[in-house]
């Protein structure tokens, strides 16, 4: 399934750092999603859309996590030549990423 | 005596924010502090190359609406004003603010300004290196047109003690525009890195108003969000020990959740244990939070330790220049007219000479966002936009860009329409850490007489 449909995101921008929160709507998925939502799977994700590393930071008490990505806002928001400078829908982009369901005898939506 | 709750408003969360939610604050709100916070990073770079050209601008555009909108309500109620709208001139803002008083007959009014974060000559001086490329500062030259510290919430608690109904500033850390008030009315000591790092996260959760309260948060089907054209900005009501509840005016628009407030606290953040701020590393990690009612969330578990003693620089300075241009295709065929018009534009650039240090070939509605990571469509888009831009050295060269897709016109592929160009300066910016103890913040006073 999409991660859409277990988490949503918000993206920000700090120079050339891209951030992108992961919120799990219901609270029992954030295992599934801290085994599977990795910092290499987002990575691979992204691929060439960013030039840096991506870091994961946990948050259980949130059911959250937060991925901070380097180089990932061609050079830095003031002065990129991106159409989306602050890479505000990148958190659009974390959400098409493909993931096993949680457990088929729960429904996925929120 | 020190106050049992203390209700913040805030009012903006960017300079070209709404003007009626603040008001709606004022009247409605019960608030006793109303906060905009207006300065984006690169902000007062642009401030300070217009305060070069005239010495009584270089503060917000919009300080004006945002003033005779509010100001007259929030003396009359005892709601304080603290902004950071006097960019990169804070004490024309406090005269400003003075002059609409005195327009508006509001008697006498304190305003207090606060001064010292521009700190361009002790940076062009010294040896400092870019955070995030290593080159030097001084090695820009004239290209190098400001460099702004980041004041913490002290300077902003000493205009607050003066009495001043407004408190002005230039660039301040945004959520210190929030702590300062909280640290004045509570009587926090600055070492007490608990009560600082719960007062960052209140200001943090409210310094970007309606993100908080169901802004930038919808997605149809999934998370709706009611009447966002009416969307009512937040409201901070934090007891003495930094308790603090999210809140908004009942009967506004909008939704304050669980959900979005988890999405404002990661908002903007890297590790969430390491907040730097100029008074606290903030510590979010343990952060709760809980729905207690209709439009209220209860968070908790702020921390921090102690400040590193190293405030952030933003240094603004010419990069380049950018130059751009596009032009829209419709009907069947209009990714093919689309993708030969850029074949065109491409090879124009290299035939006529123009030189670029990079470029971007885009198609708005197929590739631009994401490049081609999408699914490929089973059907081409009905429409698509292209979009040609590029770096270069002068504002002259970047020009002939956008001229190479506006000869599209009468030279390019069939159909097109709705050219748009532009040719601009870029001003970017880049920070730098310098000593604390380099910046020498300081208030001025102006009065209003009655």
């Amino acid at each position: 399934m999409k991660l859409r449909e277990l988490a949503h995101s918000r993206a920000g921008d700090k120079g050339d750092t891209s951030n992108l929160s992961l919120i799990a709507y219901r609270e029992r998925d954030y295992e599934h999603l801290r085994r599977h939502v990795t910092a290499a799977a987002v990575r691979a994700h992204l691929g060439d859309l960013v030039r840096g590393d991506v870091v994961r930071h946990e948050l259980p008490n949130l059911a959250a996590f937060n991925f901070v990505i380097s180089r990932a806002l061609g050079g830095g928001v003031t002065r990129s030549l991106a159409l989306d400078a602050h890479g505000k829908s990148f958190s659009s982009v974390l959400l098409e990423l493909e993931i096993p369901g949680p457990d088929p005898a729960a429904p996925a939506t929120p | 005596m020190t106050r049992r709750v203390v209700r913040l408003g805030s009012g903006a969360g960017y300079s070209g924010d709404r003007i009626e939610p603040a008001v709606e604050l004022v009247e409605r709100g019960e608030i006793d502090y109303l906060v905009f916070e207006c300065l984006a990073e690169r902000t007062i770079a642009l401030a300070q190359q217009a305060r070069r050209l005239d010495p009584e601008s270089g503060f917000d555009p919009l300080l004006d609406s945002r003033m005779r909108a509010v100001l007259a309500t929030a003396l009359r109620r005892r709601i304080r004003i603290v902004t950071n709208m006097g960019a990169a001139n804070p004490v024309a803002a406090a005269r400003r603010i003075a002059e609409i008083a005195r327009a508006l007959g509001l008697g006498a009014v304190r305003i207090a300004a606060v001064c010292g974060d521009d700190v361009l000559e002790h940076v062009l001086a010294g040896n400092y290196r870019f955070e995030e490329t290593g080159t030097r500062v001084r090695d820009l030259g004239d290209r190098v047109v400001s460099a702004n510290a980041y004041l913490g919430a002290q300077p902003i608690c000493e205009a607050l003690r003066t009495g001043a109904a407004v408190v002005v500033t230039g660039r301040a850390a945004d959520p210190a525009l929030f702590l300062a008030p909280l640290v004045h009315e509570f009587g926090w000591s600055m070492d007490d890195w608990q009560a600082l790092g719960q007062g960052t996260l209140v200001g943090h959760l409210l310094e970007c108003a309606g993100q908080i309260t169901g802004g930038y948060f919808a997605d149809p089907g999934i998370k709706d969000v009611p009447d966002l054209a009416r969307l009512g900005f937040p409201i901070g009501e934090v007891e003495p020990n930094g308790d603090l509840v999210i809140t908004k005016v009942a009967g506004s628009g909008g939704r304050v959740s669980a959900a979005t407030c988890k999405e404002q606290l990661l908002y903007e953040i890297h590790d969430p244990a390491k907040y730097f701020q100029p008074d606290v590393v903030a510590d979010f990690s343990d952060v709760r939070v809980v729905e207690i009612g209709p439009d209220r969330v209860r968070v908790t578990g702020g921390n921090g330790t102690p400040a590193t003693g190293m405030l952030k620089v933003s240094v603004g300075y010419v990069d380049s220049y950018v130059g751009e241009g596009q032009i829209s295709y419709a009907g069947t065929g209009a990714v093919a007219r689309a993708r030969l018009a850029l074949d065109i534009v491409r090879e124009r650039l290299r035939l006529t000479g123009v030189r670029m240090s990079e470029s971007r070939f885009d198609l708005v509605g197929v590739d631009a966002l994401h490049g081609d990571r999408g699914p490929r469509a089973a059907v081409d888009p009905y429409e698509v936009r292209l979009r040609v831009t590029g770096r270069a050295e002068s504002v002259h060269e970047a020009a002939r860009i956008g001229n190479e897709v506006e000869t599209l016109y009468t030279n390019g592929p069939a159909g097109g329409g709705g050219v748009s160009k532009h040719a601009r300066e870029v001003v970017a910016v880049q920070s730098v850490l310098i000593p604390a103890a380099m910046v020498k913040a300081s208030v001025r006073i102006v009065e209003a007489a009655s």
